[in-house]
């Protein structure tokens, strides 16, 4: 286990970048702390596999250091930094057995038999691979080889960290909450340092303990899966977590009233004197689990129309448009479907206001 | 019968079968009557049966033409093909110097055949050849190839691994070129060297275009004529006799069409008999490969 | 236009990709195929592109045999899970190709080329190569040019399957929008049940190159015939639990008795599995009818605004799923309640033979 430190690091792909656009990744500053499960999440092209690549050894950034346990590993290899990683394709040797697989990185580093043989069965055990270790790993499924790949990094004991490559992208659905389980039940019993790349914001908040999301090389913020919820810094993340993500409201604010075209939303005085302190483009946010629809007109509820209604079983997606804007509210399973007019509370608890994109109350 | 519905592009294709026909297929006919047949003149023969074949089978001569072959097909192979790979991996992978390597190695293959032949007498003759006033003046070690049946061997050994390992080098090239870059870092990862990389991902991943290589290698050499028949004229005395030369010899020379036509087609059987041998044994090595 | 398979089998060698085939598809229906993958679906599509011959059995299009056309005779368009476009044409080259081969005229091409770049949000894109864009930009433009050729039938095999979830969600709203205005027949394979019930319109359930169900979405995810058809159409995993039914009482795992009413009366004696989705688990007692199941966490997962808590009851796993966030303690014995009212039964053949009743189950959690 190791603390991962990221220093400065600045990258650009580009050997002589000239404008923003040139970097990959614009600062990175960021702590992972021993022992601790983490995820990077964000959108293709936000910088995500090019941080991971550099954690891992396989990339020296243009600018900047990486320390484990305080240690500048920057300028080493991967192997020097004894590191595993677990990409998003099935990496395997396939003209060797499961258990020649799984062998392979302590052969490499010198471990004697016995040593190996003990380790590959532990891990073949925690892994459910026990009944294939005889056979050939071309043959196998899709999550066998991704369980493959994750034990070539858990058979090494003394491994740093080990990172993940949005390692899920090729396995099915129903698998997936089986594998998702598995690196859970790893983690509470290696505390290892994982470090989990993806674009799925399910996979990056029921994984980790602490969630990073990157957009256009940085990271706009850090936090527990509930902080990001609850509390988005950044218009970004309110959008980019949340199925449906976060809806947006251009306002102006009024006293303690938040307008939107005409509609008016109390806000709770707090958020309200910061609204009216706050400078640049008003935007009201609110989570569709936390929109209320209701069938009746009462104070403080805007007017707003049903447009289409989706079903999902355990729960429904309603889309609504207030003052020409279009929203979304989501229905536990029992409400009814609600038609034609209908009018919406905004808890003020859950109601918050961004300036610029950022965060004010 | 739906897939013929357009039957205009059979017309087409039509003069190509015309023209196959007459330069393949009715020549394959003419060898396959001459077999039978014992001919003492234009329009005069007789049906023998199978005789020439039990002749040919049982031809001391051919036998040595036929073990001389396989030697040589066996150290073409054996030679080319690590050769070929070690070019391969040797070569850039970005960058101007792929294409300045790629002409580079490909030069030799655009060569026509005799003229390589010529190239490689010359080159090695005692008295003007590089390669052969170089061995005989400079080192001291005798060196005539019209001379020693080892020294044509070397020679043929040596033009032909010059002529063709390139082709190999080329495919195996291909090969290494489709190998996703993901291996290579997870070798790197997992602490594998330089040989274990190679061995357990390289040279797994390659074993499509080996394979053809491999195939192609074999049937060429084992066919071989103008090169070693413009070199040595197949000397000196026999020995560098190969296959395809002594048919030839029987054929043309001594015009015994019969006997040559049956050899042709035992030469024919066994060429796809050993393709059809090693096709085999190399989809068996790695089986398990398909999911 | 109407499509009809019927009696298809696809069987390569010795391995069976499709059996015994018979679907039925409507004018300006949309079609979800769900199924896990290798189950057939490309299979399936290939086929009724008029890409593959079946084995066995026959296509209709409007009550004519096209079972042996080929493609290009076929009013289809199809888009595939790779952004396949023409690397050297421009965006709206691309687009317009199906069009020239048509010989339509060049300013109709034109129109329709910037109609339908502006409904997937590429107009300003016409001019770049596919290469310089992303990969969302990239399916839009293979949409693009599947939807401007109008064909009477839209094939899609998993479009969105490489694409970031945000876009995925998006560009899912925006079919959503652009098949509604169409009269072609779509058919859309996924491996997602999410997706399948977002996308609405009827599902076919397939498993192992056979169809396990077909009808409206909705009303095959609230009756899922068989075991299977459970599982596959279920996202989170269904929970399921043995009983044996005796008189008036079934027996579920080791201790949970509950009564036989409602959907569960008149249950024949006998072997059962008792299925019951994640969400009609609850952490605490509702109703007095409810029955407790004595349980240990094994794994708390928090997604945002639920929690899905991991537990284990004799030897079976179990899925429940919680608004809110409440972490849990592993190791820690908690106990679930649910509803009978919630079970789907399924007897020894697994064949669905009792299934929750709507209403009751919106009676029960209001």
């Amino acid at each position: 286990m190791a603390r991962i430190e990221l220093n400065e690091i600045v990258h650009s792909y580009h050997r002589n970048p000239k404008g923003e656009s040139d970097y990959a990744l614009k600062r990175i500053h960021n702590v992972w702390e021993e022992g601790g499960a983490y995820a990077l999440l964000g959108p293709s092209g936000c910088g995500k596999t090019t941080l991971l690549n550099i954690v891992s050894g396989l990339l020296t950034p243009t600018r900047g250091r990486v320390l484990y346990d305080g240690k500048d590993v920057t300028e080493l290899p991967p192997e020097k930094r004894n590191i595993a990683q677990v990409f998003q394709f099935p990496v395997l040797y396939d003209t060797m057995t499961v258990f020649d697989n799984l062998a392979f990185p302590l052969r490499n580093r010198g471990v004697e038999k016995e040593e190996t043989t003990r380790r590959v069965l532990e891990v073949a055990e925690i892994l459910e691979l026990t009944p294939f270790l005889k056979k050939r790993a071309a043959g196998l499924a899709a999550d066998a080889k991704q369980k493959i790949s994750l034990g070539r990094g858990l058979v090494r004991s003394d491994v740093a960290a080990i990172l993940f490559d949005e390692p899920l992208t090729v396995i099915d659905p129903q698998m997936k909450w089986h594998l998702r389980r598995k690196l859970k039940e790893i983690h509470e019993q290696l505390k290892l340092t994982l470090i989990y790349v993806t674009h799925d914001q399910v996979e990056a908040m029921t994984f980790a303990d602490q969630v990073a999301v990157m957009f256009e090389g940085e990271i706009v913020q850090v936090g527990s899966p509930e902080d990001l919820f609850e509390n988005p810094e950044h218009r970004f993340v309110g959008y980019f977590i949340g199925s449906p993500g976060m809806n947006f409201l251009e306002c102006t604010i009024e006293g303690n009233v938040a307008r939107v075209d005409g509609a008016g939303i109390v806000l709770d005085d707090e958020t309200a004197a910061k609204g009216r302190k706050a400078k640049g483009k008003l935007e009201l946010g609110i989570r569709p689990t936390h929109l209320e629809v209701h069938d009746e007109a009462l104070d403080g509820r805007a007017q707003a129309t049903v447009k289409t209604v989706e079903d999902l079983g355990s729960y429904k997606i309603v889309t609504l448009v207030l003052a020409h804007k279009t929203l979304r509210a989501t229905l536990p399973e029992e409400k009814p479907v609600p038609e034609g007019e209908v009018w919406l509370a905004f808890p003020p608890k859950w109601t918050r206001l961004f300036a610029d994109g950022w965060l004010i109350g | 019968m739906e897939k013929w519905s357009n039957n205009k592009a059979w017309f087409l294709v039509l003069p190509v079968f015309v023209v196959v026909a007459f330069s393949a297929i009715i020549p394959l006919m003419t060898v396959i009557n001459y077999s039978f047949q014992d001919i003492f003149g234009p329009g005069q023969s007789i049906f023998v049966g199978t005789e020439w074949f039990k002749e040919m089978l049982a031809n001391e001569r051919l036998h040595d033409a036929l073990w001389r072959q396989f030697l040589f097909s066996g150290l073409v192979l054996l030679i080319e093909m690590p050769l070929g790979i070690l070019i391969a991996l040797a070569m850039p992978k970005r960058g101007w110097g792929v294409s300045a390597s790629l002409v580079t190695i490909a030069l030799p293959l655009l060569i026509p055949w005799n003229t390589i032949g010529t190239i490689w007498i010359i080159f090695t003759r005692p008295d003007i050849g590089l390669f052969g006033a170089g061995m005989n003046n400079l080192l001291g070690i005798p060196f005539d190839h019209t001379a020693r049946w080892l020294d044509a061997w070397i020679t043929v050994m040596l033009m032909e691994v010059w002529h063709w390992t390139p082709l190999v080098a080329l495919l195996a090239y291909a090969g290494l070129r489709a190998i996703p870059e993901v291996y290579y870092q997870a070798a790197k990862i997992d602490g594998a060297s330089a040989w274990s990389t190679f061995f357990y991902i390289q040279l797994p991943k390659m074993r499509g275009v080996l394979t053809i290589a491999f195939l192609l290698r074999f049937m060429d050499s084992f066919l071989i004529y103008a090169e070693p028949f413009v070199l040595t004229g197949g000397g000196p005395g026999n020995s560098t006799t190969f296959l395809s030369i002594y048919l030839v010899k029987i054929a043309l020379l001594q015009f015994d069409l019969g006997p040559g036509g049956a050899f042709s087609l035992i030469y024919f059987v066994i060429v796809l008999l050993f393709s059809f041998i090693f096709y085999q044994a190399l989809q068996r090595v790695g089986k398990g490969e398909k999911v | 236009m109407s499509m009809s398979l019927q009696n298809i089998d696809k069987i390569v060698g010795r391995e069976i990709h499709l059996k015994d085939i018979h679907l039925e598809f409507e004018t300006g229906s949309r079609n979800v195929i769900l199924g896990r993958t290798m189950a057939g679906k490309t299979s399936l599509l290939r086929i009724m592109a008029g890409l593959d011959r079946p084995s066995k059995g026959r296509i209709l299009i409007n009550g004519r045999d096209v079972t042996g056309v080929s493609v290009r005779k076929r009013s289809v368009a199809m888009v595939y899970q790779l952004f396949i476009n023409y690397p050297s044409l421009t965006v709206y080259q691309n687009i317009a190709s199906p069009l020239k081969i048509t010989g339509v005229k060049k300013t109709e091409i034109d129109r329709r080329v910037r109609e339908t770049a502006e409904m997937l949000h590429i107009e300003d894109l016409l001019d770049r190569l596919p290469a310089e864009l992303s990969g969302g930009q990239q399916q839009r433009i293979a949409i693009a040019r599947a939807l401007i050729k109008n064909a009477d039938l839209l094939l899609m095999d998993e479009p969105l399957v490489n694409l970031d979830y945000k876009l995925r969600e998006e560009l899912r709203n925006e079919l959503h929008g652009i098949f509604s205005q169409r009269q072609a027949i779509v058919v859309y394979t996924t491996t997602e049940p999410t997706e399948a019930l977002m996308l609405g319109g009827n599902i076919v359930v397939i498993d192992e190159g056979r169809v396990l169900q077909t009808g409206p979405t909705p009303q095959v995810y609230h009756n899922p015939e068989t075991l299977r058809v459970a599982e596959v159409f279920s996202d989170p995993p269904i929970n399921y639990l043995k009983g044996t039914v005796q008189g008036d009482t079934a027996r579920l795992g080791q201790d949970i008795e509950i009564p036989l009413d409602g959907h569960l009366k008149s249950l024949p004696a006998g072997n059962y599995t008792f299925g019951v989705r994640c969400n009609h688990l609850f952490l605490s007692r509702i109703d007095k009818e409810d029955a407790e199941i004595q349980t240990k966490v094994e794994l708390s997962e928090i997604s945002g605004s639920e929690t899905f808590i991991h537990v284990v009851y004799g030897d079976s796993q179990l899925v429940v799923q919680e608004d809110g966030i409440h972490p849990r303690q592993i190791g820690s014995e908690i106990s679930i309640y649910v509803n009978p009212c919630c079970f789907f039964v399924y007897d020894g053949e697994k064949t669905l033979v009792a299934s929750p009743s709507r209403i009751s189950i919106q009676e029960r959690l209001k």
